[in-house]
């Protein structure tokens, strides 16, 4: 893929870092070293025997990589604990403001959240193997606290059998036109990292008035990105605004009736990092799983049943899908969208009512 | 009587347990009312410094986010109290007052939708009449041969969501009607036709006016229900783009948090709660029952000649709407590749059951919380009960009738509001509770005490006291008396209780909703969770599982005579 897509990412982490200037020192500190998966860590894993992983992936696919490790090592119970990466960051706020320290990994599909779980001190430093050599320093913490999981894209999306593909919208524009009055269904971006990323994406290229416009379209509002494409496959909505190109992947090729449209305007990008908790009940087992979660076994596996992307140097794509470099991206920026989260959420809720 | 009161108190002196059980008792029910609504009135009145002020309540006065949710909730409880009324009072009379044929087998399937946790219900109506995948919006398309675009049914709006909530509402209100007309007695309608009454005019004379406290009290009950539901809501009014005050407050809670503000919207619900049942104890004080309350004869059973079968045809469509349909739409989606197509051989699959039976790791997990939790709350909720039960009706000790005015306190306390209460309580020290299943226990035991209570206390009353008193003269100790004589009278009551407060806990959702964390999740919070996602294939085999589990408990607990005597589930 091209490096143009990802270095600001790069950049971010400097200006990330520049923000953050006053806690440690992460400018000057050298990465931590990479640590191998050893046969002391297995056992000292296999020991704690469970291992909990906070992710915001849908269901189904967060599943599917969960029993896959707990194929490789069947000796840890792998929990998962999925819901949208706003209720994931609320969760786990109240949770370790508790003294529940229940959170071993987590993946949260709204970026910004590492930076404020960085600044809080509540990650812990590890480098997984593959991460060191496989992944470009953008896509992963300069500090060893996180690194790039998945990315994926917020996506258009229609039912074919309810729109033909000459009818359908090719560009968030497009979705402003009359005819598709009381037929969209959109995520929310308080319970979805994807849709608060793209909602933050998205009034920063188009402006809020786009989202004031679409609002009186009279849309189905669910919560989850994963949730339009489903409602697409069941024919409840000809089309999406905003929701999981992953998920619309998946049903795509088991034969339900949809199609994703990557929109003239651009689509805005996700990346989903993956983090270990500093005070990880289980972090053997935590970091055994961490270290697992980058190969490209893993990486291959997620591509596979999850739909989603790697950023991982060996993975390869899926044929049949478009390549990630063939696609128009709006920037992601996951420093703005920490500071601005709250802002997004209210301008949202002023427009769409909930 | 003053001799039996003497008697009474002498014995109680003997043993001396009755200022330890006073004052236990009453510490626990402080603890478990007082504490949260008092955290609740603090958090209200004072902002993050903790200084007073009264911002929170002129936001929540001036601010149209919070000014349109109250607006919609007293919309829909107005029209679900009048429609459960509307449908409930016929279908009460024809069980209770008429030959109508399989009256029993009508009164079964109310009890089913009594039993339904009403989040469910919604999700399966979003299955049977989303306007454009819900199965009966296209049956009328493929019947009338309309364009796709035109839908007979929207569920995502204020009618269906007043719909659905009335759907597994008017139960209340048909166990109340229900109860009252069967214990009319036969004798005062039989006077007013021998004095040349027509069966209208007795019924409108005698029959309606003694029926009618029963339909007011029910009415409110209804009307309560409805305002203090959270799950349906959620489910319905989100996507349509409306919150009730419910889904506001626990809006409030996301990130980022505002418990003061939940709080003080959290007042207005457990006032009016509270103004509503003082009003339903001032109608049902005055009328009273006191004319209803003996056992003369058995009333008589209104002949409906050519129209029995046709009265009960109406109780079968009308019982299509809470229990045949979204049940069928449930196992359809269990059972169906896609949940909005009907089965066929094409499109069956076992892969959902497999699904969340082996593939979804926090199933188990949900499970063993939801069954403990539900035998624990029962247990203690139970004995709980039975105690303070027993305290009242015998009057055993002094300041029981504070006791008996605790443990119905809670009904007042909407679960949502509770839920805050609790959060906002065990969240900080001493009591750091939260992030484990005492919390939710507390919840659940303090949601269940009222009816367990008045269960109890109306199976104690018929236990006469002279049976016991039989055993102390032959030289029992009160506790050996309890043991041997008043206990075994009480088995069936007891029992009845335990299995209500377990179908209850397995139900509730908005209190669970404001307490669970990722390892004290329970059913219901679960299938919310999947409702997120729109996992509704998953959400379909886990509700069925929990009917299951409820129907098996409610048989057991249906042995037992007189169903629904003042048994309120609350809503979830």
């Amino acid at each position: 893929m091209r490096n143009s897509k990802f270095s600001r990412r790069a950049l971010l982490k400097g200006s990330a870092a520049l923000a953050l200037g006053g806690f440690a020192s992460p400018l000057k500190a050298a990465a931590p070293e990479a640590s191998p998966v050893t046969p002391a860590l297995i056992e000292a894993a296999r020991q704690e025997g469970k291992v909990a992983w906070y992710t915001s992936v849908d269901l189904p696919v967060a599943e599917k990589i969960a029993k896959a490790f707990e194929a490789k090592y069947p000796d840890i119970a792998t929990r998962v604990e999925r819901s949208g990466a706003e209720r994931i960051f609320q969760r786990i706020g109240q949770e370790q403001g508790s003294r529940i320290y229940a959170v071993d990994v987590v993946n949260s599909s709204d970026a910004a959240h590492f930076i404020a779980w960085k600044r809080d001190g509540w990650l812990a430093p590890y480098v997984p193997e593959d991460v060191a050599r496989h992944y470009k320093p953008e896509h992963r913490d300069m500090d060893g606290m996180f690194a790039t999981w998945r990315a994926w894209l917020s996506v258009i999306g229609y039912n074919t059998t309810l729109v033909k593909a000459e009818d359908a919208p090719k560009s968030f524009a497009d979705l402003l036109d009359p005819k598709w009055n009381g037929k969209i269904v959109k995520g929310h971006p308080s319970y979805s990292g994807t849709i608060l990323t793209a909602t933050f994406q998205m009034s920063r290229d188009l402006g809020w008035s786009y989202f004031e416009k679409l609002a009186k379209q009279n849309v189905l509002q669910v919560q989850s990105s994963a949730e339009p494409p489903k409602k697409l496959a069941l024919g409840e909505r000809a089309v999406m605004a905003d929701g999981n190109e992953y998920n619309l992947f998946l049903l795509k090729e088991s034969g339900q009736p949809v199609e994703i449209v990557y929109a003239t305007e651009g689509s805005p990008l996700i990346v989903g990092p993956n983090g270990i908790f500093a005070n990880a009940p289980n972090p053997n087992a935590a970091r055994l799983f961490q270290s697992w979660m980058f190969t490209v076994e893993a990486q291959q596996l997620m591509i596979e049943v999850g739909g989603l992307r790697s950023l991982h140097a060996l993975a390869k794509e899926k044929p049949g899908r478009k390549p990630l470099k063939e696609i128009k991206l709006m920037k992601d920026d996951p420093v703005a969208v920490e500071r601005g989260s709250e802002e997004i959420k209210a301008h949202y809720t002023q427009y769409f009512h909930v | 009587m003053n001799g039996s009161l003497e008697r009474i108190r002498s014995r109680t002196a003997g043993i001396d347990l009755s200022w330890p059980v006073l004052l236990f008792v009453a510490a626990a029910l402080c603890v478990l009312i007082v504490l949260p609504v008092s955290w609740l009135v603090y958090y209200s009145m004072t902002d993050r410094t903790g200084a007073f002020t009264a911002d929170n309540f002129l936001r929540l006065a001036t601010d149209p986010t919070f000014i349109d949710p109250f607006v919609t909730t007293v919309k829909i409880a107005v029209s679900v109290g009048a429609i459960c009324c509307l449908v409930a009072t016929p279908m009460g009379w024809l069980v209770a007052r008429t030959d109508m044929p399989f009256k029993r087998t009508v009164r079964i399937l109310v009890m089913a939708c009594f039993v339904t946790p009403p989040f469910l219900g919604a999700i399966a109506w979003e299955l049977l009449a989303a306007p454009n995948s819900g199965l009966l919006n296209q049956l009328y398309r493929s019947l009338t041969g309309v364009s796709p675009d035109v839908h007979l049914f929207d569920i995502y709006s204020l009618t269906g969501l007043i719909f659905v909530i009335a759907c597994y509402t008017f139960p209340y209100v048909f166990v109340l009607v229900a109860n009252a007309l069967d214990r009319i007695p036969g004798d005062l309608e039989d006077a007013s036709a021998i004095l040349g009454g027509t069966a209208w005019i007795t019924a409108r004379r005698v029959t309606i006016p003694l029926a009618l406290p029963a339909l007011l009290a029910g009415a409110l009950v209804a009307f309560l229900q409805a305002m203090t539901l959270f799950g349906s809501p959620a489910i319905l009014a989100i996507p349509a783009g409306f919150h009730t005050m419910t889904t506001k407050i626990w809006s409030l809670f996301q990130y980022p948090p505002k418990p003061e503000l939940a709080a003080a919207a959290s007042l207005p619900l457990l006032v009016i709660t509270v103004l509503l049942l003082r009003a339903e104890y001032m109608i049902l004080g005055r009328r009273g029952y006191s004319v209803v309350g003996g056992r003369n004869s058995d009333p008589r059973l209104v002949r409906l000649g050519m129209l029995r079968w046709p009265a009960l045809v109406l109780c079968f469509l009308l019982l299509l709407n809470p229990v045949f349909l979204p049940y069928g739409a449930l196992l359809n989606a269990a059972f169906s590749r896609v949940p909005s197509q009907l089965l066929s051989l094409e499109n069956v699959t076992l892969h959902n059951i497999n699904f969340v039976l082996f593939d979804l790791s926090a199933t188990k997990l949900a499970l063993k919380n939801t069954f403990l939790l539900g035998a624990l709350a029962a247990t203690i909720g139970t004995v709980f009960a039975l105690v303070i039960a027993y305290v009242t009706t015998r009057k055993a000790i002094a300041g029981y009738r504070a006791l008996g005015f605790l443990a119905t306190a809670p009904v007042a306390i909407p679960g949502i509001v509770l839920g805050v209460g609790l959060f906002l309580s065990y969240t900080r020290p001493p009591f750091v509770l939260y992030g484990t299943l005492w919390i939710l226990l507390l919840a659940f035991i303090t949601i269940s005490l009222p009816s367990a209570y008045q269960q109890l206390q109306a199976a104690l009353r018929g236990v006469h006291p002279e049976l016991e008193d039989a055993s102390r003269i032959l030289g029992a100790t009160r506790l050996q008396t309890l043991g041997r004589i008043t206990a075994p009278l009480l088995r069936t009551g007891v029992i009845a209780t335990w299995c209500f407060i377990f179908v209850g806990v397995i139900r509730e959702l908005s209190a669970a909703i404001m307490l669970f964390t990722s390892e004290t999740k329970v059913i219901s919070v679960l299938i919310f969770d999947l409702n997120e996602s729109g996992d509704l294939a998953a959400i379909s085999v886990l509700g069925l599982m929990m009917l299951a589990i409820t129907f098996v408990v409610v048989v057991a607990a249906n042995q037992i005579p007189g169903f629904g005597g003042d048994v309120r589930l609350r809503n979830a």
